[in-house]
């Protein structure tokens, strides 16, 4: 009896943190990103060597930065899956995934609008552009084989293997400017001297960091909200739910 | 303010095309990965409580005509 009522309690309380959560990490990511966003564009300073190019930091550095803090987050997930058996942490895996890929995906966007103005090229075979695109990869191999089995456990073991040896990758791409010698500059924030960037410089940036981590954390609780439902379709609480939902709707 | 006039501010000392394109680029992504996620979660909600109702009339029918097997399988094709 409590093989089954562990689970389904669970999942139940994952869903009711999430709505929890939800609406906290929406306030925090609007107010945090468009402040950001404004003051990086219009009133932090422009750059002595770069000019107003570089101004594409205050969207490239935070993408870039969340798109391997949310890998991690989506290994542990895996990890957690793995060790305990534990649905929901499979679930929280996938739900994560398709953000982090989109978050790899802006940071080689923006990185390439920036190199072509700085370096002259869109694109090139450099030790931290690679691995970044690698990591873009592991993303779309860990969503692809959770498609690919009906049988969502298995799926879930699966891509929980990959996402769990592509962490390899992460230190990679973090060191990459320091063990080879690349094209991309070193790190500015994340080391432990003080940061090389004047203040009114970092804490737009520091916003958007924050603005952005919050927007992946409320993406994260929608998408596990889905899929919890997905999988418990035929559980009595989504039903009631479910119910409960609609006569709102009505209601309006 | 770092800037004379609102061209100056769209020029963005020469870089403009490279700026906007990256914001741009980046705010649509991460519009539609919003907009996506809520509609799928929409799409389900529906597809869920549709599923509820037919259960319902299933059941209501078979009730109705308890002696009639057939008469569930025909509501359960209109």
């Amino acid at each position: 009896m409590w093989k089954w009522l562990h689970p389904y309690a669970k999942t139940e309380r994952a869903y009711g943190l999430c709505s929890t959560l939800l609406p906290w990490f929406t306030v925090v990511a609007v107010s945090a990103l468009l402040t950001g966003t404004i003051w990086g564009l219009v009133f932090a300073p422009a750059d002595y060597q770069q000019g107003d190019s570089f101004r594409i930091i205050y969207i490239h550095v935070p993408a870039a930065m969340l798109s391997m803090s949310t890998y991690v987050a989506m290994a542990v997930a895996a990890l957690v899956g793995i060790v305990w058996q534990w649905r929901t942490a499979y679930m929280t895996m996938i739900a994560m995934a398709p953000v982090g890929a989109v978050m790899t995906f802006i940071a080689l966007f923006t990185g390439a609008a920036w190199g072509k103005p700085m370096w002259g090229a869109w694109w090139v075979w450099d030790a931290r552009l690679t691995s970044e695109l690698i990591l873009l990869f592991l993303y779309i191999g860990v969503i692809a084989l959770y498609g690919a089995f009906d049988d969502k456990q298995q799926a879930g073991k699966a891509a929980g293997v990959m996402a769990l040896v592509g962490v390899i990758n992460v230190p990679i791409i973090h060191f990459s400017v320091e063990w080879w010698n690349t094209l991309h500059q070193g790190a500015t924030i994340t080391k432990f001297d003080k940061p090389s960037i004047a203040p009114e410089m970092l804490w737009p940036l520091l916003l958007n960091i924050l603005g952005l981590a919050a927007f992946i954390g409320a993406l994260t609780c929608v998408r596990l909200k889905t899929e919890i439902l997905r999988r418990e379709s035929q559980r009595p609480w989504v039903l009631k739910l479910v119910a409960g939902d609609k006569e709102s709707d009505n209601a309006v | 303010m770092q800037f004379e006039s609102f061209s100056d501010f769209l020029a963005m000392g020469g870089y403009g095309l490279y700026v906007w394109l990256s914001f741009g680029v980046a705010g649509i992504s991460l519009a539609l990965l919003a907009g996506i996620s809520r509609w799928e979660r929409k799409r389900l909600v529906q597809a869920i409580g549709q599923e509820q109702h037919r259960r319902a009339r299933i059941q209501a029918a078979r009730q109705h005509q308890p002696k009639a097997a057939q008469p569930a399988r025909n509501e359960e094709l209109s």
